[in-house]
């Protein structure tokens, strides 16, 4: 008996016999060109379509965003934040908030997912990552997550903080697999993440905080 | 209001799609609540395709990367489990359901799983993957909002996009009122904040995470799935394995043939330019990550997908990239609704598949179901002729059944000697000038005799009558009366 795997390849080659494949004319200027903008207009644009779609966002500093973080996490007051200790932010941040009394804790996200998953769910209500830059076409964030700001950081606390380099907000997604050469290799997860996480499954009235985030708050750094 | 009591809906007791239409037209609730849906998506998808010159030029680029993926299927099929298996990615290939769903319940026997949930598959709906899991000991849960509204109501999804799109607001707080136990609320956010709350305690419990596949991409072994809940990523994420399931027709050459394909896959269907999240997944957890499940598996599915690749015009109907936008643009659908279609896919797009998955004979009247008004191709992010492809499955399902080298599953199965030789008749006389005046004297003689029913005609209108001279006479009588 042959496997089912031969049988479909079988049937399909046979359909396709005598037949040769259409030609690639893929026509990069048309998902670029309409898609492109000065670069003065990405940041604003970008805010434009994320905030449209309840995402905050805010203009701030290399040096500055740790004292914005930190009043933003009071005002929103939130108890802890999950960071990633080994990365250059998370420990920009940790240093920000070492030997201060009365800040949210800082956790960091350092052991296998099994290891803690009751207190990632039930007791981890915020989270700061990095991102690889930004799409201002759809006003969407890159994330590859890796080892130090894994899958799930970005996913299941309820308030994701994102810190952007206002220097790495490209034009389109067609730009970005080019200039980051994601055809060269992906890794395990790659996302593109354009707001807090949302539904309009009832009667199509739009509602946030369907599964993922409800809340996503984007610090971007203007010279970074 | 009895407490196990369904919420009034479409009573699918068969898959037949008049008598169910039949139903469907009556129940003016649900007529109310597709039309204010259908208009809204309509509204959405062309204010963010505001660029004629822009739209149409990308439907036909989708077009021309769907039909290059479909030119060289066999070939991406085996580059894409190449590279997913070079990522750790195990794939599976099942010409069947039962196939399919036998190698979801191996993966889930030896993982001792008994919990499974899912994120948004319309190939699972097609394995019925949920019931079959059901009768192992295995729970299925949807986690999609729509999904898990319709699967408490033990309903079928009625749009691919949006499976509860029947309901409104008052019938899904009755309906969780009476499987949940909740206080009634009419509430969006208030019941959407109930269902994140039941679900997250199923995402934390699971052993297996289901998913279906948007786009497969065989350049670089990458599932790439798009949603705006999140359930999609917590299913494919949190549970130790995850199993995606989807069909042979989805893969796509390059990473890069994935962008006009998102662009109008996302505003076709929703009028986004982006959903949310686009989760491209191309692989388990490796050995220094510290989540993420740790068996990734891929079942590819041909249910009946290799009939309608053999034909090359009956192939087009594996461009589809499952936006909706024929359904929301059709009048039919619009007026019964997606169950009433008694298949997986319903609308124009289920009406062109589904005879493919089930047979003509288990759909015969769905090429039928039709005004041919053209709207579906018109919207068709990847151009598909679906009108022209109705036409020829209508064909197919008039030819003799024994007739030799079928195109199709269950041709023929409206097939009826009477009307094979009422046409004959009509080819005679219309080729025969002798015999058409003959023809012609006798009914406009005879016209007192034209019998006053006819069928379904007479239902609605008057019986025609033949006029008492026919025109030709009439217009011998005017010239040479001059």
């Amino acid at each position: 008996m042959m496997s089912a795997k031969a049988n479909i390849l079988a049937k399909l080659r046979k359909s396709l016999e005598g037949t040769a494949p259409v030609a690639d004319d893929y026509d990069v200027e048309l998902v670029t060109r309409p898609w492109s903008y000065p670069a003065e207009e990405r940041i604003p644009r970008l805010r434009q379509l994320m905030e449209a779609v309840h995402t905050e966002t805010h203009l701030t500093s290399t040096a500055e965003w740790p004292t914005l973080l930190e009043k933003l996490l009071a005002d929103k007051q939130l108890p802890s934040l999950l960071i990633a200790p080994a990365t250059a932010h998370g420990a920009q941040l940790a240093a920000h908030f070492a030997g201060r009394e009365g800040l949210p804790r800082l956790k960091a996200y350092d052991r296998p997912v099994e290891e803690w998953k009751a207190e990632l769910f039930d007791d981890t209500p915020a989270s700061l990552t990095g991102t690889l830059g930004a799409i201002a076409a759809t006003g969407s964030l890159i994330l590859w997550p890796n080892r130090e700001e894994p899958r799930l950081m970005s996913l299941v606390p309820p308030v994701h903080f994102a810190l952007l380099k206002a220097s790495e907000v490209y034009d389109n997604f067609h730009e970005v697999q080019q200039k980051q050469r994601w055809d060269a290799g992906m890794p395990t997860n790659a996302l593109l993440v354009s707001g807090p996480s949302k539904t309009a499954d009832i009667e199509q009235v739009l509602a946030y905080g369907a599964h993922g985030p409800k809340d996503l708050v984007v610090l971007i750094l203007e010279d970074a | 209001m009895n407490g196990q009591a369904r919420i009034p809906a479409v009573e699918i007791s068969s898959r037949d799609l008049k008598h169910n239409a039949h139903n469907a037209l009556g129940d003016t609730q649900l007529r109310g609540n597709m039309r204010k849906a259908m208009d809204s998506l309509m509204a959405k998808r062309l204010a963010s395709m505001p660029d004629e010159y822009e739209r149409e030029h990308l439907r036909e680029m989708g077009n021309h990367v769907r039909a290059r993926a479909l030119s060289k299927l066999p070939e991406l099929l085996e580059r894409l489990e190449a590279n997913l298996t070079r990522n750790g990615v195990k794939v599976h290939w099942a010409e069947t359901v039962d196939e399919a769903n036998a190698i979801v319940l191996q993966i889930a026997e030896a993982r001792r799983a008994k919990q499974v949930i899912k994120g948004k598959s319309m190939v699972s709906e097609e394995m019925e993957m949920n019931h079959f899991l059901e009768g192992h000991g295995i729970e299925a849960l949807e986690s999609d909002m729509g999904e898990y509204i319709i699967q408490l109501d033990h309903e079928k999804p009625t749009h691919i996009i949006m499976p509860a799109i029947h309901k409104n607001a008052r019938q899904v707080g009755s309906l969780f009122r009476d499987k949940l136990g909740i206080d009634y609320t009419e509430d969006v956010d208030a019941l959407i904040q109930t269902g994140r709350r039941v679900l997250r305690q199923k995402f934390f419990e699971a052993d297996i995470g289901v998913s279906g596949v948007n786009f497969a991409v065989a350049e670089t072994g990458t599932l790439l799935l798009v949603e705006n809940e999140g359930n999609g990523r917590m299913s494919t994420g949190v549970p130790p394995v995850h199993i995606a399931v989807t069909g042979i027709e989805k893969v796509v050459e390059n990473l890069r043939d994935v962008v006009p394909l998102l662009s109008l896959l996302t505003r076709s269907a929703l009028g986004q330019g982006i959903t949310t999240y686009v989760n491209m997944i191309s692989g388990p957890r490796q050995a220094d990550e510290r989540d993420g499940p740790q068996e990734v598996h891929l079942v590819l599915l041909d249910n009946g997908r290799s009939q309608a690749f053999a034909d090359g015009e009956l192939r087009q109907t594996l461009n589809c990239i499952r936006c909706g936008a024929c359904m929301n643009h059709c009048p039919v659908y619009t007026r019964i609704g997606g169950q009433a279609y008694g298949t997986v896919y319903p609308g124009p797009i289920g009406k062109i598949i589904s005879p493919h998955l089930m047979g003509l004979e288990n759909t015969p009247d769905h090429p039928s179901a039709s005004s041919l008004c053209g709207a579906c191709g018109e919207v068709c992010p990847v151009k598909i002729p679906i009108p022209a492809l109705l036409r020829r499955l209508r064909e197919e399902n008039v030819k003799k059944p024994d007739a030799p080298n079928p195109v199709m599953r269950g041709q023929g199965s409206k097939y009826s000697p009477r009307e094979r030789l009422l046409w004959k008749g009509w080819r005679l006389l219309n080729t025969s000038p002798w015999l058409y005046r003959a023809f012609g004297f006798l009914a406009t003689r005879l016209r007192g005799l034209t019998p006053g029913s006819l069928g379904p005609w007479t239902q609605n209108h008057s019986a025609p009558k033949p006029a008492a001279r026919s025109l030709h006479e009439l217009a011998r009588e005017h010239l040479e009366g001059k």
